[in-house]
């Protein structure tokens, strides 16, 4: 974040990929990828790929850990060593501890973990190749396992970034340009009232800036979520 | 033969309000708007709407026919995998008619680890789920297979007054047991093909025409 | 049946020990109060009371920015601090704090860490911020980050004798551009509120913390709970963390 480059993002209004300042990457995704898990899906925005996958509702043990009125959902981010150019030591870091943690707020007032007393629902994210936003790939992919397993839900959940890169606001950074912008703020909401569950920000921006990409990436993340309503719906098409 | 699938709701989707029907399972209510809680099949039933969730776990219901694994045997009774997030038990009292001595009996002679059994849901509360055998269908199944199938398919399979699962059964000349919990137990001649249409059916539910198809491959 | 009845309280706008919904509790911040520390700060918030540390320690650069020294920021929970606090490796909220307060300083530029290098791409100058909590109750994020801040201002370098560290000779202030405020807001029912008991946290829906510099950047921002909050609620949370962080920079 904030790291100086003599190179500029934004040449005539085209980014590094060429992309104008309010596309998003190509977007792939995919459910049923997994067949062990309950439900899962992969998702791809440009180069960043993310794999999710549901077990649940299933036992919970220890049983102190159990809700007695609720299923607990726990949710795991991990990046393979491979998915980044530097090899990432495989286990949990801090960074994906706090993923973890801020994913699975993301996606829990989605839920109906009432119907569940004194299980678990898990929720595990496989980041395989990283180029910049994998915690919101990562979160899109989960909403569409969780469908996908036949969780019940409020709404689907869809996520997206936005910045500001030299002086223009942005949606969906890629690695480098998450690396060099002026801000990054990942985003998560539930589409149907645009409600927010996640909401972080690294950088330096003014309030009312924060305040206007905030309301773009709400916007955008429309077309995030027709995309993942496709994917649902193609998977029982013949 | 074309094939179509039926029309698929989205979790989230606005169904309808409650103005023109009233919401029923798999559905919720928000302001006066009637909401798909999954991604599955709405169905309308008279006033009600409801939604049938095309994949998910069991969740037991009272009086729910199950077909269930013994994994385990207590003093007073036996634990019993349901296919289900929480594990269920069966009683002696529930399951045994006759007076049992526990000082002399090891109730293992009823019923063991890996018994499959056909028993009822007496009832659901919390995360305990008792099982009883005392209705007269129930009873250890012996030999046979079983195969899983989404538990939301059962009525599916089963098919109306029983057409679907009785054609299978006459065409491969087996018995089958359907659990409401998505466990299925076939026992008989053509086997494989039994579980083929079973299999098949768990896939395709959606499609319209699927009797057809099933039926042409039965006469293979 | 206590979270009932202070959730009753809150809903009407009140505060159990009286206190208007947006304001502090009695704050103190002392500084330099750890001799073996380069750094250090003492934050108490009412009752919560934390300590974080500076130490300084000699390391190699990270590869891509060769010429700049490294802060590494870490949060320990003690059980000594609440019934609440296990022994053993942080746990997720304790990374998490640790992380929010680290993306305060370092998005803020806060520590001048060109100044810190020793010899590129070789040497540099480690930065160690250490929070430990002492009594948990309530808003560790917002003490945490006012003591790194504070224990940061007032840390000092340790003479370097033939490429050695000397512990006890403290020779320069350690070199700092921007101050980063951090201020939390919760949000209980349709209010708003500041600087949460340990209790009052217990039953709040949402929190969104924010780090605010000097020239009124918001360098970083946080959502933590169980509860959406909608873009209304987020604007009015910014607003008031805006209005708020004058308060506690004061105290730097």
């Amino acid at each position: 974040m904030g790291m100086k480059t003599e190179e500029k993002l934004i040449v005539k209004g085209k980014r590094l990929d060429g992309r104008k300042p309010e596309d998003i990457r190509e977007m792939e995704m995919k459910v049923g990828v997994i067949p062990n898990a309950n439900g899962s899906a992969r998702v791809r925005f440009g180069d960043t790929i993310v794999v999710a996958g549901v077990y649940g509702a299933r036992p919970l043990f220890p049983k102190h850990l159990q809700e007695s009125d609720r299923a607990i959902i726990k949710c795991r981010y991990n990046m393979a060593p491979f998915s980044v150019e530097d090899r990432a030591r495989p286990g949990p870091s801090r960074r994906s501890i706090e993923i973890s943690k801020v994913a699975r707020l993301a996606l829990e007032p989605a839920l109906f973990l009432e119907e569940y007393p004194e299980t678990v629902v898990d929720v595990y994210m496989e980041v395989l190749q990283a180029d910049g936003s994998t915690r919101v790939t990562g979160i899109n992919a989960a909403s569409l396992a969780l469908a996908d397993a036949g969780v019940p839900m409020k709404d689907l959940v869809v996520a997206l970034s936005g910045g500001k890169i030299d002086d223009t606001i942005i949606i969906d950074l890629c690695g480098k340009e998450d690396n060099y912008s002026l801000a990054d703020i990942p985003i998560a909401f539930l589409p149907r009232k645009n409600e927010i569950t996640l909401l972080q920000m690294d950088g330096q921006l003014m309030p009312e800036e924060v305040k206007g990409i905030i309301k773009n990436a709400l916007k955008s993340g429309q077309k995030v979520y027709k995309k993942q309503k496709e994917t649902l719906r193609r998977k029982y098409k013949e | 033969m074309m094939t179509e699938a039926r029309e698929v709701v989205l979790p989230g989707e606005v169904l309808g309000t409650t103005k023109e029907i009233r919401a029923s399972y798999g559905t919720f209510v928000e302001d006066d708007k009637i909401i798909s809680k999954f991604l599955g099949i709405p169905k309308k039933r008279g006033d009600y709407l409801s939604v049938v969730p095309l994949s998910g776990v069991y969740v037991p219901k009272r009086g729910d026919k199950v077909i269930g694994f013994v994994t385990g045997v207590e003093k007073v009774g036996w634990v019993v995998d349901i296919n289900s997030p929480w594990l269920a038990f069966l009683s002696l009292s529930e399951a045994v008619d006759e007076f049992v001595d526990l000082k002399r009996t090891d109730i293992s002679r009823y019923y063991d680890v890996d018994d499959i059994i056909y028993v009822q849901v007496s009832d659901m509360r919390g995360g305990n789920v008792q099982l009883s055998m005392k209705n007269p269908m129930a009873r250890k199944l012996k030999g046979g297979v079983t195969v899983k199938i989404t538990p939301s398919k059962v009525p599916r399979l089963i098919g109306k007054s029983g057409s679907m699962i009785n054609t299978i059964k006459e065409k491969t000349k087996t018995m089958i047991r359907v659990g409401q919990n998505g466990v299925v137990w076939i026992s008989g001649e053509k086997i494989e093909k039994a579980i083929k249409a079973i299999k098949m059916i768990d896939e395709k539910s959606h499609v319209i025409g699927l009797t057809e198809e099933i039926s042409k491959l039965l006469s293979e | 049946m206590r979270p009932n009845y202070i959730l009753k309280v809150l809903e009407s706008g009140e505060r159990v020990d009286g206190r208007k919904m947006d304001e502090f509790r009695k704050i103190k911040v002392e500084t330099g109060i750890i001799k073996r520390a380069e750094g250090s700060a003492r934050v108490r918030m009412g009752k919560t009371d934390v300590i974080v540390g500076v130490k300084m320690d000699l390391g190699t650069p990270y590869p891509d920015v060769p010429d700049l020294g490294v802060l590494r920021t870490g949060a320990e929970f003690v059980p000594i601090a609440s019934p609440d606090f296990e022994s053993g490796p942080p746990g997720e909220d304790a990374t998490e704090l640790a992380r929010v307060v680290d993306r305060g300083i370092r998005e803020s530029d806060c520590i001048d860490l060109e100044e810190l290098c020793i010899k590129e791409g070789e040497k540099v100058w480690m930065v160690y911020v250490d929070v430990h909590t002492i009594n948990h109750d309530g808003n560790l994020i917002d003490a945490s980050a006012l003591a790194a801040v504070a224990a940061l201002k007032t840390a000092k370098i340790p003479k370097l004798e033939d490429e050695k560290i000397v512990r006890n000779e403290l020779v320069k202030k350690l070199p700092i551009k921007h101050i980063p405020v951090t201020v939390t807001v919760g949000r209980v029912a349709d209010n708003l509120i500041i600087d949460p008991t340990k209790e009052e946290e217990e039953v709040l829906d949402s929190k969104l913390t924010a780090a605010v510099m000097e020239d009124g950047k918001i360098c970083a921002m946080q959502k933590s709970g169980n509860y959406p909050l909608s873009t209304e609620d987020v604007e009015k949370m910014i607003d008031l963390v805006i209005k708020k962080e004058k308060e506690l920079r004061k105290h730097l």
